[in-house]
């Protein structure tokens, strides 16, 4: 459908974005129950939201946080689940990378999965947008989002804080994190970088400063980068030999 | 639960705030519209799916509400919220999956 209006562009991505409701409310109130009792107050809770706003990194961090992790650790952690970021960035500079800088930075702090997923799809499907539609078209993706996350940590806050420990809550994260995990594995690569970083982990479980994580985590990228270079390589070959 | 300090908290938020907003306008500042290394781009791609099955394998394996005795019920609990979301794709569902075992699991076994 082709836009007339960077008006209709932004109430496309609003409502293109509806279905993630679904997502992020849930997981915004489980963030703020989580942080609830790991001992964060409601302020917290928010403000933890509205500065990362990043959901899986914001739950690696509260983990870590709860399993005394040095500080350091901590960050480059959380960071490093974030690095898909800067790809999505870096594959929306094509399209986005015309407008004023302010707009871009504030665009910015709005990538998320679901913005990046929507916007990717909408501005390959449809190259006669026009720069400001596109824009309206990504602020349109964070219309709900972006309010919703925020509320529900703050209705999660304030109900974690009424959940008793004898509930055993603590083990809602991992199933959370696994939740999550399930959809990325897309492809031979995914899971071969999964894979490899679940048995890197258990080996690697006895280091210090939880510094097996980086460990099972930066082996696992090697291994998903260099089996997607290998499958590339075996297909191009059978192409050739064709 | 254990707990962290204020100072701890803080110096994390504000870390990842200024952290994970340099990652996501890094390259829409900078890169204007030329194209990313394909090396650093094949490598991103997968640090989440290797990041967080490294940091989710322990505490299955280990959970802290057995004091670290690997369990059955918690063993299968994720293989039910992983194997839901490979499958199905829906993360709600997964998640659902994952606690109906648990909690099943440890009303039935104890």
């Amino acid at each position: 459908m082709p836009f007339t209006t960077t008006k209709s562009a932004f109430w496309m991505g609003f409502r293109d974005s509806a279905p993630f409701i679904l997502v992020a409310g849930p997981f915004g109130m489980l963030f703020g129950v989580l942080a609830a009792e790991a001992g964060l107050n409601v302020l917290e809770a928010l403000a933890f939201s509205m500065a990362v706003f990043a959901g899986a990194s914001q739950f690696t961090a509260l983990q870590l946080m709860q399993e005394q992790a040095p500080t350091i650790i901590v960050l480059i952690s959380a960071l490093a689940v974030n690095l898909r970021m800067a790809m999505y960035s870096a594959s929306l500079t094509p399209y986005l990378g015309a407008a004023p800088l302010w707009q871009r930075a504030l665009a910015a702090y709005f990538v998320v999965d679901q913005s990046y997923t929507l916007s990717i799809v909408k501005f390959e499907n449809e190259p006669k947008m026009t720069v400001p539609q596109r824009m309206a078209y990504f602020a349109g993706t964070n219309g709900i989002i972006a309010p919703l996350w925020m509320t529900a940590t703050v209705i999660g806050a304030f109900v974690g804080a009424q959940v008793p420990d004898s509930w055993g809550l603590d083990f809602v994260l991992p199933l959370a994190f696994l939740a999550m995990i399930g959809p990325m594995l897309r492809t031979p690569a995914h899971l071969a970088a999964c894979f490899t970083a679940i048995v890197t982990a258990l080996l690697a479980a006895g280091l210090p400063y939880n510094f097996g994580l980086i460990v099972a985590g930066l082996t696992g990228m090697i291994v998903g980068a260099q089996t997607e270079l290998w499958l590339e390589r075996r297909k191009a070959l059978r192409e050739v030999t064709r | 639960m254990s707990q962290f300090d204020t100072l701890t908290l803080w110096t994390v938020i504000i870390g990842l705030a200024i952290g994970s907003f340099t990652l996501r306008f890094a390259f829409l500042a900078l890169m204007g519209d030329r194209a990313m290394p394909g090396w650093l781009m094949r490598h991103l791609r997968y640090t989440a799916v290797a990041i967080i099955p490294a940091l989710v394998t322990p505490l299955v394996v280990w959970p802290s509400s057995t004091d670290g005795v690997t369990s059955l019920p918690h063993l299968l609990a994720a293989m039910a919220a992983l194997s839901v979301g490979l499958f199905s794709k829906n993360v709600i569902a997964a998640m659902i999956s994952g606690a109906v075992t648990l909690y099943g699991l440890l009303y039935l076994i104890g």
